[in-house]
Parts: C-alpha cells; sequence; structure tokens
C-alpha cells in the first residue's frame, strides 16, 4: 500500500460510514479537482453508482469550461444532479470584505437547501492543507439548524468513531478529503485517470491553479500543459494553492467569519 | 508512505512554536508565510511567533494557545511528514485525542524550565491509550536553564521513569530550543554535551507501521449493499491479513461459516483483498450478515462472541460513569447497549493539578465491568468508545472478554437453545428479580416468605434468596468486611439474575445498604430487576427486634451493624415502595405480589404455544 492506496481507503470509509449514518445525504460538488475526485471515490464506495445527489451551489459566476465539463459529465456518469440557486450578493452581510461576500453567497444557499430539503449529511471536499482554519476540521462534523460551525466546540473524534447523530434539523458536514493534499488529488486523479476541467492545464502560459467564480479567480503563470507537468510545478512550489482566490487573501480573519457563518 | 507525527505536551512547553520551527528550517513554510506570521506578530507587540504557523484562528492568536488540532505538511529529505498539532491545554484534551490518535509518532515535548507538568503525565498515558507506535521527547527551552547538561540528564530520568510506567519504549530524547532553532534541524554548538541526533534525524529514521498483511484476518463488515438483483455485497475494511475468493471464512458473532464467492470493487478486480483496503464481499451461501459482524478464516481460532467484558477507559465528560448505568458502545463498526456492572479502580491522573470537585471524573481513567445487551464479536485489545446523547465521553481498550457463557441472549446465538422469550411464551410470565431492601427487622423476610406463598398458590414458579439462608451456605465464605458484604450482594445479584433468566420469580431479601451494590445487582439482571424498598425507622426495627441484634448493637457486642453503628443509604427511586411503619403485613404483601404479577406478565406473551 502506498499513500494514496492509504487515503482511498479512508475516504470510501468515511464515504460508506456518512451513507450508513444518514437517511438523506448530498454530495456538494464545485465541478474541481477535488470534488471530481470524490465523486470518483464515491463510485468506488458504492461500487458504479452514486446513491445520492450532486449539488452545485449555482452563482452562474463559473467559468464556461466549467459549465461545459459539468454536462458532460452528468451525462457519461449518469448523475443525480441538481443546482441550488444561491442569492445575489445584495442580500448577504454587507460587512464582509466584497470578494468574500461572493463566497456568502453559497453560504446561503447552502442554508436554503438544507431549510428546504432536510438533507441530514452534506458531504463536503475540502482538504486540510488548503487553508489553516480548514486544517482545523472533524471529518464528521455536526452543524446547528443554521448551519454554523464553532470551533471551539467539536465532538472528540478518533480510531474512526465519528459523531453520526444530529438533532432533528440539524445537519453533519462530513469531510471525507481532509488528510489529502493538492499534490495528493493530482497524483490520484493522474493515476484512474479522473476526468478534470481542461483550465487546469497551462495555455499561452497561464493555467488555474484553483476554481473558484470567475469575478474572484485569476490564473498563475505557468507552462504545466499535462497533469504530469502540474505535479512536477507543485512539487516544487512554495506559492499555496489558493493565492489566486481574492477572498483568503483580504483579511486575517475574514476565511474565519466565513467558516463560523457555515461556508464550505 | 507519509509519516504522521502528533506534537503532544503540557501547555506552554512550546508544541506549536516547535512546529513553527520545524516548517521554517526545512523550507516547507508557502511563500508569504514566514512575512504574514512576522506581520501577524508585530500586530500583536510580540517578538516572531512562530506558533502563528498553525494557530490560524483569531482567539488562538490573541490568547496565544492552542485550541483545536491541526495540520501541516513538512518536507524534509525527499519524503513529507504531516504534523499534527495538538493542544496543550487541560479543556481541550478531546482535541489532543482526534489530532494524535492516527499518529506513527507521537513527540512529547517538556519544557526544561519546568520539567514534567501535568499534561506531560496525561498525554504521555493518551499516547499509550491510543495505541500511537513511537515516543520521542522534545527538552524544549534547552537554551534557557543554568546548567543545562544536568536539568536534561534530571528530566530524561523523570520522563523514563513516566514512560516505563506507561509501558511505552522511547525512541529518543533531544534537547533543543524551539524559539532559536538549536537541534531542530540545524545541531547546536551550545550544547556540545549532546551527542545524539536532531530532532529532524530522528524523525527521518522513522515509518509507519505497515498494514497487519502477515496476520489472523480480521475483516469488520460495516453495511450490507443490495443496489441490484438480489445480490448482497458485504462492504467493510480488511483490518488484517488477506482475503481471497474461494477462502473458507466464519462470520462472528453468529459462528456461522461460509465461502467467499466474489471480492467486489469498482472497476472490477477479483484480486484478494490486503490488509488496509476497504472491499466489498459476496458468499457462497444466503448467510445473515450485518454491519458490526467480524469475518475470519474458517480454520482459525473463532474470534470470541461475548456480552461481558472489562475494559480501561479515558473520560471525558465531567459526569462520572455510575454503576447501572447504561451507555451504548460503539466496538469495531458495532454499537451496542452496554451497563456498566462495577467500577474496578479511579486511575487519577491529575498528579499535580486542582481540579474541581464536580469535574473530577473528567480527564480520569476507569477501569469498568460492562455487560452488554447482545453479544459482540470482539478480542482483548478491541478499541471502543462510549456515547452519552450521542457524543462521545470516553474512548478505552478492553483487557478481558468472557467468553460466551450461559446467558440467555448468547445462547440464542447458538441457535439450538432457548431464548428467555421462549420461556416468557411458555410459562405465561417474565422472570424477574424482586429486591428487597431495607433496615434490620424492616420486615424484608416476613414479606418475602408470604409473597413466595402467595405467588406459589397462583401457579408461579417463585423462589425467596434471603440473605441470611444464602450465607449459610454458597457465601458461607465471607465475612462482614465491606469487601466482603459486598461480594455477598454480588453473588446473591448475580444468582438472583441467572434464576429469573431461567423463568423464575426470584425474591432477593437483603439489607444491601449500599446503593452502589443494589446498582451493581440491577446491571446483573438487566431489564428484569425491581427495586423494592421495605421502609420502616430505627426505632419501629428497634421495637420488633426480631433477632435480638438491635439490643446486641446497642450493647456494643455486634459492631457495624447497619442502622446502628453503620449507614444505610435509602433507595432514591426505588421501584416499589412498601412503608411498614404504617401498614400491616398482610397489606404489604398484597402491594408486593399485586406489584409482581403486573410486572411479570408486562411484555410476557400470554399464549401458550401449541
Amino acid at each position: 500500500m502506498d499513500s494514496l492506496d492509504r487515503l482511498e481507503a479512508e475516504t470510501i470509509t468515511i464515504l460508506r460510514e456518512a451513507y450508513r449514518a444518514s437517511s438523506k445525504p448530498c454530495m456538494l460538488w464545485s465541478i474541481g479537482k477535488d470534488s471530481t475526485a470524490l465523486l470518483w471515490m464515491a463510485r468506488k464506495a458504492f461500487l458504479g453508482r452514486v446513491p445520492f445527489p450532486m449539488v452545485l451551489l449555482e452563482t452562474y459566476m463559473e467559468l464556461p469550461e466549467v459549465y461545459a465539463f459539468r454536462d458532460e459529465l452528468i451525462e457519461k456518469w449518469q448523475l443525480d444532479y441538481f443546482a441550488q440557486i444561491c442569492p445575489p450578493e445584495s442580500e448577504v452581510d454587507q460587512t464582509l470584505p466584497p470578494a468574500t461576500r461572493a463566497a456568502a453567497r453559497k453560504t446561503e444557499g447552502l442554508r436554503t437547501m438544507l431549510r428546504e430539503q432536510k438533507f441530514d449529511a452534506v458531504m463536503v471536499g475540502i482538504r486540510r492543507d488548503e487553508q489553516a482554519m480548514r486544517a482545523k476540521e472533524r471529518v464528521f462534523s455536526p452543524r446547528r439548524i443554521d448551519g454554523t460551525w464553532d470551533v471551539k466546540e467539536q465532538p472528540p473524534e478518533f480510531w474512526g468513531y465519528y459523531t453520526t447523530s444530529v438533532p432533528d434539523g440539524a445537519h453533519l458536514r462530513v469531510h471525507p478529503l481532509l488528510s489529502w493534499t493538492e499534490l495528493d488529488i493530482w497524483e490520484y486523479t493522474l493515476r484512474e485517470n479522473i476526468p478534470y476541467v481542461p483550465l487546469y492545464l497551462a495555455r499561452d502560459g497561464k493555467r488555474y491553479r484553483s476554481l473558484g467564480e470567475k469575478n474572484i479567480t485569476v490564473p498563475i503563470d505557468s507552462n504545466a500543459d499535462t497533469i504530469e507537468a502540474v505535479i512536477e510545478e507543485l512539487r516544487a512550489t512554495r506559492v499555496p494553492e489558493r493565492a489566486g482566490r481574492t477572498m483568503d487573501n483580504e483579511s486575517e480573519a475574514s476565511f474565519e467569519r466565513l467558516r463560523a457563518g457555515g461556508y464550505m | 508512505m507519509d509519516l504522521r507525527v502528533a506534537i503532544t505536551g503540557h501547555v506552554d512547553h512550546g508544541k506549536s512554536t516547535l512546529i513553527g520551527r520545524l516548517l521554517y528550517d526545512t523550507g516547507s513554510l508557502a511563500d508569504g508565510k514566514a512575512e504574514e506570521i512576522l506581520a501577524s506578530s508585530e500586530r500583536r507587540g510580540l517578538a516572531v511567533e512562530w506558533s502563528f504557523a498553525v494557530d490560524a484562528a483569531q482567539e488562538e492568536r490573541d490568547q496565544a494557545i492552542t485550541i483545536e488540532t491541526t495540520r501541516v505538511w513538512l518536507h524534509y529529505g525527499g519524503r513529507r511528514i504531516v504534523i499534527i498539532d495538538t493542544p496543550g491545554h487541560r479543556e481541550f484534551i478531546k482535541n489532543m485525542m482526534s489530532g494524535a490518535a492516527d499518529a506513527d509518532v507521537g513527540i512529547l515535548v517538556i519544557d526544561a524550565l519546568e520539567g514534567i507538568a501535568d499534561q506531560t503525565y496525561r498525554h504521555a498515558y493518551l499516547l499509550r491509550l491510543l495505541d500511537v507506535p513511537e515516543i520521542v521527547v522534545a527538552v524544549n527551552k534547552i537554551d534557557a536553564v543554568p546548567d543545562a547538561q544536568a536539568r536534561f540528564a534530571q528530566i530524561s530520568r523523570d520522563i523514563r521513569a513516566v514512560l516505563e510506567t506507561a509501558g511505552k519504549p522511547l525512541r529518543a530524547i533531544v534537547p533543543l530550543s524551539a524559539r532559536d532553532g538549536d537541534n531542530v534541524v540545524t545541531r547546536s554548538e551550545r550544547t556540545a554535551w549532546y551527542t545524539g541526533p536532531t530532532l529532524i534525524d530522528v524523525l527521518a529514521s522513522l515509518h509507519p507501521a505497515a498494514p497487519l498483511a502477515d496476520r489472523a484476518l480480521r475483516f469488520d463488515v460495516a453495511d450490507v449493499y443490495r443496489f441490484n438483483d438480489d445480490e448482497r455485497i458485504s462492504v467493510g475494511n480488511v483490518l488484517a491479513g488477506t482475503l481471497a475468493p474461494g477462502d473458507r471464512v466464519r462470520i462472528a458473532p453468529s459462528g456461522a461459516t461460509t465461502r467467499v464467492r466474489a471480492i467486489k470493487r469498482w472497476p472490477e478486480d477479483p484480486s484478494p483483498a490486503l490488509a488496509g483496503q476497504a472491499v466489498g464481499l459476496t458468499f457462497d451461501d444466503p448467510v445473515f450478515i450485518d454491519r458490526g459482524d467480524v469475518v475470519t478464516h474458517a480454520d482459525r481460532p473463532a474470534l470470541v462472541a461475548t456480552s461481558s467484558f472489562d475494559g480501561v477507559f479515558f473520560w471525558l465528560s465531567a459526569t462520572p460513569p455510575r454503576v447501572g448505568e447504561t451507555l451504548p458502545l460503539k466496538i469495531g463498526r458495532a454499537e451496542v447497549a452496554v451497563t456498566i456492572a462495577g467500577i474496578d479502580e479511579t486511575i487519577d491522573l491529575g498528579i499535580l493539578d486542582k481540579v474541581a470537585p464536580d469535574e473530577s471524573s473528567r480527564h480520569t481513567a476507569f477501569a469498568l465491568r460492562l455487560r452488554a445487551s447482545r453479544s459482540v464479536a470482539t478480542e482483548v485489545g478491541a478499541r471502543c468508545v462510549l456515547l452519552r446523547n450521542g457524543e462521545v465521553v470516553a474512548g478505552g481498550k478492553l483487557s478481558r472478554v468472557e467468553a460466551a457463557s450461559q446467558r440467555a441472549d448468547n445462547l440464542v446465538l447458538q441457535g439450538h437453545l432457548i431464548s428467555s422469550e421462549s420461556r416468557a411464551q411458555r410459562n405465561g410470565y417474565r422472570g424477574l428479580v424482586a429486591w428487597m431492601t431495607g433496615l434490620p427487622g424492616s420486615g424484608k423476610s416476613t414479606i418475602a416468605m408470604a409473597v413466595e406463598r402467595e405467588l406459589f398458590a397462583r401457579g408461579y414458579f417463585v423462589y425467596v434468596l434471603d440473605g441470611d439462608n444464602v450465607r449459610a451456605g454458597l457465601n458461607r465464605d465471607l465475612g462482614f468486611t465491606r469487601a466482603a458484604r459486598q461480594e455477598n450482594i454480588r453473588r446473591v445479584g448475580e444468582v438472583a439474575a441467572l434464576f429469573a433468566d431461567a423463568g423464575a420469580i426470584v425474591i432477593a431479601g437483603t439489607i444491601s445498604p449500599h446503593a452502589a451494590d443494589r446498582d451493581a445487582a440491577r446491571a446483573a439482571a438487566r431489564g428484569a430487576f425491581h427495586e423494592i424498598y421495605v421502609r420502616a425507622s430505627v426505632a419501629t426495627c428497634e421495637s420488633r427486634d426480631v433477632k435480638g441484634h438491635y439490643a446486641k448493637a446497642r450493647a456494643g457486642t455486634l459492631p457495624d451493624f447497619t442502622g446502628v453503628s453503620a449507614p444505610y443509604e435509602e433507595p432514591e427511586n426505588p421501584d416499589l415502595l412498601v412503608d411498614t411503619n404504617a401498614s400491616s403485613v398482610e397489606d404489604s404483601v398484597a402491594r408486593v405480589v399485586e406489584y409482581l404479577i403486573r410486572h411479570a406478565a408486562k411484555g410476557a406473551l400470554l399464549t401458550v404455544p401449541a
């Protein structure tokens, strides 16, 4: 067993535990490399099927290539998919810095979906190495009715014994990719031959390292035009993955505020 | 494979600072991170605060403590090391456990000035409980003590003594300064007396333990899928060993045997399932299998199916375990209700700190005797957690498992014996334990014997276990010390439980002055226990004094006599209260008879099978 085998087995186990514990689960799919790798592992966990809906928190601000990739995969993999429409920026907390507000739209969309559709488990492909506040997450994170997160009051979680019960109306956030790194995801994508949005590969000296909404994500300088080249680039770089995400860099506490409010 | 390293130890001994330093000295900090740390330190009026590399939350930075565990990745010598930061404050022990549980190595950081402190002890104990394979000690702030070499020798001796008690080999002890970087990645000139490896050298020499491929097979069943057709696929994890199609296997706890038809994966891959893998299985026979079952090879010793086991549990809740309390236990993939039948030992890990009385159970370890509501397949060393209201309140490991005894629920699993349900069905009522407690002379024996005669007359299988009668035989080896009295009650409780299990209405009449002993008897009988408090004042009992005991006790010739010179703990919530101060023997007997008939019938199927 190598590191990827160990990570894959952990993730499959978590997905099966979540499916067992939940009466109405769903999985968020941003259509990026992480949640698509997670979707691939869901197919492994459930032997070729995905027994729950895949949800896009829709802001209509994804890049066109992202939407094209989505349509292709839904068709090819016969996915149970729906888009949850997020409210406009004018309806979210105006005290947040501008780019952070875009993320707050997704939080609101997620809340609306939970309220209306009553999912009791939401699987999300976040990773600890993406962002310091995400690094403090549990694999199974019970959320209050309003979806908020209290980093100081998390339940103990060890030996693969997860907190799988929540009060009526509350839900579980399940994070099956916490132990993965950006590099792990690309090495796994290459090994498993998982499809990905072509924007991750360089064209004319630019590529997207992280895919967010088009108004708040910028491509990086790169000549990595194959996954192998991307992996080489990541092994050498010391630039953080989300450097191209405006919202993470507005103020020291802005991401913490977002997460406390229920952002992924 | 990545090495997972947990940094543990007492609060303020420099864990987060050590991590910041490791990241900085190995060039693992992201671009801009060092600058961000400098800026954030300056905003708070601090010199360089390396701990900000991991303490990301605003409150963590403001209070300069780690609250929640986190992970960062370090690159050294062409490999990746996952560094797990854990909080050292006693309030956040649950977070320390959450972080350290899956580590390959635990680094225990000790402040050279302060030496071994409370959480040093607790974390050393927890690293053992959590089965972290390797422990390394970092003696930090070595630059700040006057005679560093002597101080290091002293702390090394102390910590070896602690870790020997905790039964763990120690990989290395490194003197270092996290703030300045001495012996972290770079060998220090200031500790010329130290000739051992730097901390990073120690880490570079360690590797994660390989999955247990060469051990006997253990496959934990997590779920059974039936997506299409009638094919039932048992999914789960190969914890140890190897499993191939065609293998003869046994399923515990049922004991059924069958043959593996196929290993199920997607995309299809029929190769053997190896330790560490998550796969699906199908079997040749339509065996009943469910979450919590464990698959082993049929030609190897079977796992014990048991409902009676002991374990040592680290307690995370301010509310202590209570004898008689029933809690859900998660063990492997099984979840089962367990009743605490006894607390054998309280292991106080708070060596130095002052603990508030209401908090006394928190972060203490308890050796518990547990009775499960049904059999589970398990073994000594199995890790498990206890829950209250859906939350984990304790984590522990089994220290003893008792092979399935003659308890009815175990016999059911054998498939060819009689369940307590069948007995109830044929008798028309359920066996139960009527536990009469009260002062000497309160009327227990009188009432018990009359109730026995009345129920016998009505056709019930009924028997009185009288305290004195049992002492004349089964318990004649027991005296009247506290321990002997406790054992006396325990045996009466166990015998009563067996009678009840056999279908009898058993009336146990003993003083049983201690609530804990009565709770243990309640646990032994599981749902079939009814506490009947025969109440009478000491004055009333003394005026009766049928056996002349009160007179002897008053004269001082009968020591430790309950009610006179030994306490009686009144039942707080007896199932039935009979007050013999006020009511006659006839009325009391009638109330008990009515109560027992009603409860024996409750839930029993009154139809007699043809």
